[in-house]
C-alpha cells in the first residue's frame, strides 16, 4: 500500500518537476559572465598611485615647509569629534596656514578627503565625511582660496587608518586629509 | 571545480550549533530557537559518480540554519535507510524526531537523478516525494531546491535557500589591497568576483529581477554609480556628478534608481530615470538626506535624515511631497530596507551604545532588535521575509550574519580572509 503510494507520488512529482526542471535549468544557467571577474577594474591603467592614508599627497613639488614639524603646513590631517563636522579650535590655525599658502599659490589644487569612523551605516558615514570636508572647504574659501583649487571627496568609513573597534582608532579615522595635487 | 566540503554537525542540549567548513567559509549558528522542529535528514543513497557534494549535509545545514528546524546529527542515527520500505519509524520516534527525509542520487558524470521523500515520523505518512535531474555543477543548487520544498511544505512559507547574496570584500594582491564585489549562494558558497578595484566599492543593490546590480565605485577616485548586468559582466556608469553619488536602490519596476547626490549642496535623495537619465529631486534642505529605499508598491521612499539633529528614518511619497518622521526610539536609526511584502522594515539602530539591527512592524510601528553585536550594519531581508542578513564586526574581521526576523535565531557566516561588508540578499 505504501509502496503504491510512493510510486504514485513520485510519478506525479516527475510530471510536476518536468516543468520545474526546465525552469530550474534556466535559473541554474543564469551564471555570471565568464569574463566578468577579469573585466573588472584590474587593468593596469587603474593600478597607478593610490591615495588615502598613505601617499595622499601626490605632489612632489611642495616646499620644505611641508616637512618641517614646526610648521603648521606639515600637519595635513584635521580630526573631528563624534558625529560632528565642526573644525575644532586646535585645528583652526592649521587650516588657516594651508588657506594662506593656497591663496598665495592659486595654481595649487588640494583634495579634501573626508572620512568617518566605522560606527553606523556606510552611506550615512559618506555624508558625514563630506560635511567634514565641506567645513574645511568653507573655512578655506572664507580666507581667500578659490573654489577651483579645492575638491571635496568623501570616503566615509571605507578608508580607515586605524583598524581597532574602540575610541583610540575611531578618533584617528574621523578626519579630513588635505591631499596636495 | 567542486568544493571540497566537510561538514560536521553537533547537537548540544536544546540549542543548535552547526558548523560547516568549505573554501574558507564557516557557518555557525550562534543562537538557536527553543521551539525548533526536530527533523532527520538521512544521508542519501548514492550510485555512480556523484562528486564531492553531500546533498543531505547541504539540506541539513539549510534547514538547521533557518532556525525553524533542529536537525539530527548523522552519528546519532540508528539506521540510515535510503528506501521507504526500509524505514522503521519507531527508531526515529525514539530519537524524538517529528519528520525525516530520505533520498537517492544517481550520477553518470554529466547528470544526476535525484529523488527524495519527506515523512511524518509519528504516523509514517508520506508528505512529499520528488524526483528531478540536475547538471554536473548544480548539485548544491539541487540541494537548496530540496530545502526550499521541505521548508515550504512544513512551514507554509516559501524557502529562500536557492538564492544569492552580493557583498563587498577585499583581497591583498601584488598591486596592493583590492576591493571585490562578489556574488555567492545564500549560504556563502560559490563566490564569484563581478568587479574589482584598488579603490572602495560600496552599496550593492539588486534589480528586482535579480539580473543587475547597482553599486558605487571610487575607482576614478571619486564616487560613481554603476549598473552591471550579471550575465554579461557589462557595466554602465549612470551617475557621476560632483560630490556624492551614493546609496542606489532600484524601484520595484526596475526602471528608476533612488540615489543620493550632493551636487546641489548637502546630500539629498533623487530619483534617476534609467532610460533617459532624467533626475527628480525628492528632498531638500541643509541636513543630510540619504539611504533611500522603496516600499514594494513603489509609492513610498524611506530615507535617513539628520534634520532633527540625529539620524532618523523618514518617509516621503516617491512622487514627491512632504516627508514625515518614522522612527522615534533611540538616538540613531538609519538605512531602512523593506521586506518583500512591505510589512516590515529592517534598520540599523543605536541608543548611545551598540549598533544593532532592528525590524519595525509597519502597521503597529513596534520595533524589535534582532541582532546582538556591537557594530552591526547593512540589513537586508531574505526573499521570503523570514530572515535578515547583515554585516557584523567582531574582533579584527567583519563577517556576515543572519538573524530571524523575530530575533530567535542568529547565524554567522565567517570567511577566513578579508572583511565582508555591505551584504545584499537577491530578490
Amino acid at each position: 500500500m505504501r509502496l503504491d503510494k510512493r510510486y504514485l507520488v513520485l510519478a506525479m512529482a516527475a510530471v510536476l518537476v518536468t516543468g520545474c526542471s526546465s525552469d530550474e535549468k534556466e535559473g541554474l544557467g543564469d551564471t555570471l559572465g565568464a569574463d566578468a571577474s577579469t573585466s573588472g577594474y584590474s587593468d593596469g591603467s587603474l593600478s597607478g598611485s593610490q591615495f588615502g592614508s598613505n601617499g595622499f599627497n601626490s605632489a612632489s613639488h611642495l616646499g620644505p615647509e611641508f616637512s618641517d614639524p614646526n610648521n603648521p603646513l606639515s600637519k595635513q590631517v584635521i580630526y573631528f569629534e563624534l558625529d560632528s563636522s565642526q573644525v575644532k579650535q586646535e585645528y583652526v590655525s592649521i587650516v588657516a596656514a594651508h588657506a594662506r599658502y593656497l591663496a598665495s599659490h592659486p595654481k595649487q589644487r588640494v583634495i579634501l578627503g573626508g572620512n568617518a569612523d566605522e560606527r553606523g551605516s556606510s552611506e550615512y558615514n559618506i555624508a558625514l565625511g563630506e560635511q567634514r570636508s565641506k567645513s574645511v572647504e568653507r573655512m578655506m574659501r572664507s580666507q581667500g582660496v578659490s573654489a577651483s583649487q579645492l575638491e571635496v571627496v568623501s570616503y566615509g568609513e571605507e578608508k580607515p587608518v586605524a583598524y581597532g573597534h574602540d575610541e583610540s582608532s575611531w578618533s584617528q579615522n574621523r578626519r579630513v586629509e588635505l591631499g596636495y595635487q | 571545480m567542486m568544493l571540497l566540503a566537510r561538514i560536521s554537525i553537533t547537537v548540544l542540549l536544546a540549542s543548535l550549533f552547526s558548523v560547516a567548513h568549505a573554501a574558507g567559509l564557516t557557518i555557525e549558528i550562534t543562537k538557536g530557537a527553543q521551539t525548533a522542529v526536530p527533523i532527520a535528514i538521512v544521508p542519501f543513497g548514492q550510485g555512480g559518480a556523484i562528486g564531492n557534494v553531500k546533498l543531505s549535509d547541504v539540506v541539513s545545514s539549510d534547514l538547521g540554519g533557518s532556525g525553524f528546524f533542529k536537525t539530527l546529527a548523522e552519528d546519532d542515527m540508528l539506521t540510515k535507510p535510503t528506501e521507504a520500505q526500509k524505514i522503521n519509524f519507531k527508531d526515529w520516534q525514539v530519537l524524538g524526531q517529528d519528520y525525516m527525509v530520505i533520498g537517492q542520487v544517481i550520477g553518470n558524470g554529466n547528470q544526476f537523478n535525484i529523488e527524495f521523500q519527506l515523512f511524518n515520523v509519528n504516523n509514517g505518512g508520506l508528505l512529499m516525494g520528488y524526483r528531478f535531474t540536475a547538471g554536473a555543477h548544480e548539485l548544491r543548487r539541487a540541494a537548496h531546491h530540496i530545502s526550499d520544498l521541505i521548508y515550504e511544505k512544513l512551514t507554509g512559507r516559501k524557502g529562500s535557500f536557492n538564492t544569492r547574496i552580493a557583498y563587498v570584500t577585499n583581497a591583498v594582491r601584488s598591486q596592493g589591497r583590492q576591493y571585490l564585489l562578489q556574488v555567492a549562494d545564500a549560504d556563502g558558497f560559490n563566490p564569484r568576483t563581478i568587479a574589482e578595484s584598488p579603490e572602495p566599492i560600496m552599496a550593492p543593490a539588486w534589480s528586482p529581477d535579480g539580473a543587475k546590480i547597482a553599486y558605487v565605485s571610487f575607482h576614478t577616485k571619486r564616487s560613481e554609480i554603476y549598473v552591471q548586468t550579471l550575465a554579461t559582466g557589462q557595466r554602465e556608469s549612470v551617475s557621476a556628478y560632483p560630490g556624492i553619488n551614493g546609496a542606489p536602490a532600484f524601484s520595484p519596476d526596475g526602471s528608476r534608481l533612488a540615489i543620493t547626490l550632493s551636487k546641489d549642496g548637502s546630500p539629498d535623495v533623487y530619483i534617476l530615470n534609467l532610460s533617459n537619465r532624467g533626475l527628480t529631486r525628492l528632498t531638500s534642505g541643509m541636513s543630510i538626506e540619504t539611504e533611500p529605499t522603496w516600499s514594494p508598491d513603489g509609492s513610498t521612499i524611506v530615507f535617513t535624515s539628520d534634520q532633527g539633529g540625529k539620524p532618523q528614518l523618514y518617509t516621503i511619497p516617491s512622487s514627491g511631497g512632504k516627508s514625515s518622521r518614522l522612527t522615534f526610539q533611540g538616538d540613531y536609526n538609519a538605512r531602512g530596507r523593506f521586506s518583500t511584502d512591505g510589512r516590515s522594515l529592517a534598520m540599523v539602530t543605536a541608543n548611545g551604545g551598540d549598533y544593532r539591527i532592528a525590524v519595525m512592524d509597519m502597521a503597529s510601528r513596534t520595533v524589535n532588535v534582532v541582532s546582538s553585536g556591537r557594530l552591526d550594519e547593512s540589513p537586508s531581508f531574505s526573499p521570503n521575509g523570514s530572515m535578515v542578513l547583515f554585516a557584523a564586526k567582531s574582533g579584527p574581521r567583519s563577517t556576515l550574519a543572519v538573524a530571524s526576523t523575530d530575533g530567535a535565531v542568529q547565524q554567522k557566516l565567517a570567511f577566513e580572509t578579508g572583511e565582508i561588508r555591505e551584504p545584499a540578499w537577491a530578490p
